[in-house]
């Protein structure tokens, strides 16, 4: 079950977005959800679909991926939907007990799902498209002016790796305790939503001691790499614009003029 | 020619607290490990020798004495990164060493804290990687490597800072007897062909026998030091200090106090054998 996540996973590979430069991937993200909130008509989430479709296309990562990773929200998606279809006043379409559906309300809970259905899987494609390093590294730079006020943005991409290196270890810990304490016959299933917060005790007291074991020893490990914060680092790929980045960045800010203008005019 | 290590009268208290007081680990412990040559440290858990692999590359710092590396004291500061280079240090748990999602961005991380620049990073990471033997798996995410494969990763990490010695911490103790073979090949080719130097912490006896000197610590002094055979035919003493032997050296052992009149230094099963042949054949 556990094993299902993809949440921040990478999936190498060599298509022109994998070699986008992470610095232009994530400026695009923040470009495509503005682009996605703007879109209010029928032509608009065609245009923003359409760009998602061509990156997820040029990306070759497999639909199955995205189904797969969508499967943990669908819950929120669903129910997303249901408010919308429910209480959206306007032209009543059927209505049966004390429910009503409306023309609005279908076009608003259709538009809902889209709308989150399209965040999640444009923003996975950051995560899919681009190593952890590569990611860190981007933010790191592009969030680098921050570094005048003294935030302390090496510190901050540093960690930010090092949860995304650990999120498939302590997945496949957490399975194991969980494994060894319903082998001592603990039960996780069963019983009121109290019980079985209460049974996660015996699995998260285990899990953090061993997190902090482990925080400690890689700790001395990087101490023994040599690691003593940012100054003087050097990067294996440095990240340099190419011109594919600029064309990428242009494309975008044509793409966000476009979506926002169709918006305005209710398209 | 410097000793890669020069351990000197060596004290370390690990701070105490309250309940428990502090706690003198060595009591003047001296030794010196020669360039390019493979040590094994061997003894029971809690005698202080993973303790000692930490004064190595100034990860700890001795209460008393001075533990100079390639005649750099320890105890300086500003010699800190030289002296980690130069002495790379790699742990039993293979997960706990790896910070990166990629294989080959894990082997760079410590040529980028050491600010080589790209080009070179490159260079390294794939020899480092050609050595330990895992090139082709460059681009893959480590936590779905073997963990032998992890741990030839963690090495290969270790030796793109190009140091002269690597201190290797139990590094099979958490392996499966095929990651372990591929570990320990690892290690003896690095010493063979690349003369790096090989400190090997231990306490599995077939894994000493590999090395050229073996050290026998136990509660924080050294007992024997010497070639893996003149140590291990020290069978009484060993076992007094809580350590098994080989089990070739246990068979010739058990038989000669039967009354057989074998030599002990049968480290292999065909060494063993022949000795055993030879016998019968006198006899």
């Amino acid at each position: 079950m556990l094993k299902d996540i993809t949440l921040g996973q990478y999936f190498p590979g060599n298509t022109p977005v994998h070699r986008l430069d992470p610095r232009t991937k994530l400026i695009l993200v923040v470009v495509y959800i503005v682009a996605l909130f703007s879109a209010g008509g029928v032509v608009s989430y065609a245009v923003v679909l359409a760009a998602l479709a061509a990156v997820v296309v040029l990306s070759k990562i497999k639909l199955k991926v995205i189904a797969k990773s969508m499967k943990p929200l669908l819950f929120i998606i669903v129910l997303t939907g249901l408010l919308n279809l429910f209480y959206s006043q306007g032209t009543p379409l059927v209505s049966f007990w004390i429910f009503t559906i409306t023309r609005e309300g279908v076009f608003n809970a259709v538009f809902m799902i889209l709308r989150i259905s399209m965040l999640i899987t444009g923003t996975f494609m950051l995560t899919y498209t681009t190593s952890p390093i590569a990611l860190t590294d981007g933010l790191e730079k592009l969030l680098n002016p921050l570094k005048r006020i003294r935030v302390p943005v090496h510190e901050l991409a540093m960690m930010m790796c090092i949860a995304l290196r650990f999120i498939p270890t302590l997945i496949e810990e957490t399975d194991k305790i969980m494994n060894a304490q319903k082998a001592r016959g603990a039960d996780f299933e069963t019983g009121s939503l109290m019980q079985r917060a209460k049974a996660l005790i015996p699995i998260l007291v285990p899990l953090f001691i061993s997190s902090f074991r482990r925080a400690d020893e890689l700790a001395v490990a990087m101490e023994c790499r040599c690691y003593h914060g940012g100054d003087g680092r050097t990067r294996l790929k440095e990240l340099v614009y190419q011109t594919m980045d600029y064309v990428t960045l242009i494309g975008g800010v044509v793409f966000l003029a476009g979506v926002i203008a169709l918006g305005h005019f209710g398209l | 020619m410097d000793n890669a290590i020069q351990v000197e009268n060596l004290t370390y208290d690990y701070p105490g607290s309250e309940e428990s007081p502090t706690i003198q680990v060595f009591e003047g412990l001296n030794l010196e490990i020669a360039e390019g040559s493979f040590v094994a440290v061997l003894g029971h858990n809690g005698c202080g020798k993973s303790t000692l692999a930490k004064h190595f590359n100034a990860i700890l710092l001795p209460t008393g004495g001075s533990v100079h590396v390639y005649g750099l004291d320890t105890q300086d500061e500003k010699l800190l990164l030289q002296i980690r280079q130069q002495v790379g240090m790699v742990f039993q748990n293979p997960d706990n060493q790896i910070v990166s999602n990629v294989v080959e961005e894990d082997v760079a991380f410590a040529p980028e804290n050491l600010g080589v620049p790209p080009a070179e990073i490159r260079a390294r990471v794939d020899e480092a990687l050609k050595l330990v033997g895992m090139y082709q798996y460059r681009t893959h995410a480590p936590h779905l490597l073997s963990g032998g494969q992890k741990q030839r990763i963690a090495i290969a990490g270790v030796i793109a800072m190009r140091p002269r010695c690597i201190v290797l911490d139990e590094p099979t103790a958490m392996l499966d007897p095929q990651g372990r073979r591929e570990v320990l090949a690892t290690i003896s080719r690095l010493n063979h062909e690349n003369k790096i130097t090989v400190v090997l912490i231990t306490h599995h006896m077939p894994e000493a026998v590999l090395a050229d000197r073996v050290v026998v610590m136990t509660d924080g002094g050294i007992l024997a030091d010497g070639t893996p055979k003149e140590v291990f035919s020290q069978v009484e003493l060993l076992k007094a200090a809580g350590l098994t032997v080989p089990e070739t050296t246990m068979l010739l052992y058990q038989l000669r106090r039967q009354g057989y009149d074998l030599p002990l230094d049968a480290l292999s099963v065909e060494e063993c054998a022949q000795t055993l042949r030879r016998f019968l054949a006198e006899a």
